[in-house]
């Protein structure tokens, strides 16, 4: 591994000032993606800012929602009681993902900015737009069986790993951030961006810009939920393809709002607001599930090899949509 | 300074390494130390600053012990246990958070000693294979994994144990499909896990403290 100098914060903006002024430096929190990319030499920064002793970590209800505290941890997040009553969606998502141990180290934060899993990112003989700018995609005529079939580039295929962020997407939370330039908010649809042709940035987050909290606002969906992951065996595997379904509907069995999203299929995690709508004043049923995914996979391309994602990624999100209705 | 060490020398190897590398590095440290601390200074950081080769003071409690040590910001908290303490009872398998044999209790949670830095727990407690046992008497959940034969080559058992525990804590072995579940960040490639699992569920039924 390079060397680096570590430094611990006290105070969230000196954070921020030192990894602002210095491209090399990154902010670490649980350090479960980071520290493997800087053992392989994926990452190689000079810096280090410990911002876990910053206060950065309540989960509280406020007057418009839940805040989570960028540093909360996923098992907190995941056990929370106001997070099971409010957006139990949340905590399925995040107990589908990794294993007890990472999700005793992972925070929210971190989660939302772990990086791509595909094989080519990581080996370093290989070349990679997103962790060398210009290099080429390897997975692009390669081996590509866990790549995206949507919103992909020419330059970029790699799919974002985190089951949370499919959550959070479908739950329109936002991301409160702090820079340089003072406080922001990113709605979360916005804060993923697709590859294009600059793959080598996984989010619009600017420089020195520090995320402090995820906001989630009140929701119907606290009871007709459910998040369907599919992966190579049964658990502590990244998503084929995982589908997060949150039902609002009403005593007729008729669907009032639906949100949806997919994960494993793109750069980010991927929201599927024209098959939300399609469900809206429909009843939940099997056909209705099956027109919103119909009109979710629009647009999808598949490569050489993943191919049956086209097929997996409806039949997953009508399984989401069964189980969350029968919730 | 001091002496060059011999190449071939009988000395401590990790000792010559750390001669060396004081020497052939002085001049960048000499040039970059008082630079960093004036910059965390004025960015109000704490003052633990670590240079390439500088350690970095560390006082933590381990199976009970306080140990007040310096260690390289690169050491991971496996590395650290194992190669400074030489507490080896906690395993390297892929180094990577993949098969949890580097499992530990960091204040009572169990996470993956390889994939954070031993800096980063100042002030913390672990607690690691070495310390479930009281004294010569088994911890349950070790007497549980002998009882039940829940191992072969035995090498991703320390971190099973420490999972397992851990599992048993936080409510999580109420089936078996929950112990296997919530047991999936350790692999075995023996493919001890019948045994696992029942050593666990003996454990969780015979209602002893964990």
């Amino acid at each position: 591994m390079n060397q680096f100098q570590y430094v611990r914060a006290t105070k969230a903006q000196a954070a921020i000032d030192v990894v602002a002024k210095d491209p090399n430096a990154k902010f670490i929190a649980g350090g479960t993606n980071l520290v493997d990319l800087m053992k392989r030499g994926v990452v190689t920064p000079q810096k280090l800012v410990d911002i876990n002793r910053l206060p950065l970590a309540k989960i509280e209800t406020t007057g418009t929602g839940l805040r989570l505290g960028a540093l909360a941890l996923n098992s907190t997040v995941a056990n929370d009681a106001q997070v099971r009553a409010q957006h139990p969606l949340l905590a399925l998502a995040l107990n589908a993902g990794a294993s007890p141990q990472l999700r005793n180290m992972a925070t929210v934060g971190g989660n939302m900015l772990q990086r791509t899993r595909c094989t080519y990112f990581y080996d370093l003989t290989m070349p990679c737009n997103k962790r060398q700018p210009g290099s080429g995609c390897g997975a692009l005529e390669g081996i590509n069986r866990m790549h995206a079939i949507f919103g992909a580039s020419s330059t970029c295929i790699a799919v974002h790993p985190s089951d949370m962020s499919v959550a959070l997407v479908a739950l329109d939370a936002t991301v409160l951030v702090s820079g340089p330039k003072g406080d922001r908010r990113i709605p979360f649809g916005d804060f993923h961006r697709l590859p294009g042709d600059t793959p080598e940035k996984d989010t619009n987050l600017e420089a020195g810009e520090l995320i402090t909290a995820v906001e989630l606002p009140a929701s119907p969906f606290t009871k007709h939920v459910h998040y369907q992951k599919v992966r190579e065996r049964a658990s502590y595997a990244f998503a084929l393809v995982s589908a997060a379904a949150a039902l609002d509907i009403d005593g007729n069995n008729t669907i009032k709002a639906a949100r949806l999203a997919l994960g494993g299929v793109a750069h980010k995690p991927w929201r599927l607001t024209a098959a939300e709508q399609v469900l809206v004043g429909k009843p939940a049923t099997e056909e209705s599930f099956r027109q919103a995914a119909t009109v979710a996979m629009q647009g999808a391309k598949a490569f050489k090899h993943n191919e049956y994602k086209l097929r997996l990624a409806p039949n997953t999100l009508v399984q989401a949509l069964k189980t969350a209705a029968a919730a | 300074m001091t002496k060059h060490p011999e190449p071939d020398g009988p000395a401590n190897h990790d000792e010559n390494r750390r001669t060396f590398l004081k020497q052939s590095s002085l001049f960048t440290a000499l040039a970059l130390v008082p630079g960093t601390v004036v910059e965390a200074a004025a960015a109000k950081l704490d003052e633990r600053v670590a240079d390439a080769f500088e350690k970095v003071p560390l006082s933590l409690k381990i199976n009970g012990v306080k140990h007040k040590v310096t260690v390289e910001p690169r050491a991971t908290l496996l590395d650290f246990l194992r190669e400074q303490l030489h507490l080896t009872g906690t395993k390297k398998g892929c180094d990577y958070g993949q098969c949890g044999a580097c499992t530990v209790h960091v204040d009572g949670q169990r996470v993956n000693s390889c994939l954070s830095f031993a800096v980063m727990h100042d002030g913390q407690e672990i607690t690691t294979i070495e310390g479930l046992a009281d004294g010569d008497k088994l911890h349950p959940m070790q007497a549980a994994f002998v009882k039940h034969d829940g191992f072969q080559c035995g090498y991703c058992t320390p971190g099973q144990i420490m999972s397992a525990v851990a599992c048993v804590r936080e409510g999580r072995a109420g089936s078996e499909g929950e112990i296997r579940e919530y047991m999936s960040g350790n692999i075995c490639r023996c493919g001890a896990y019948a045994n696992i699992v029942a050593a666990i569920q003996d454990v969780k039924d015979g209602g002893q403290k964990v």
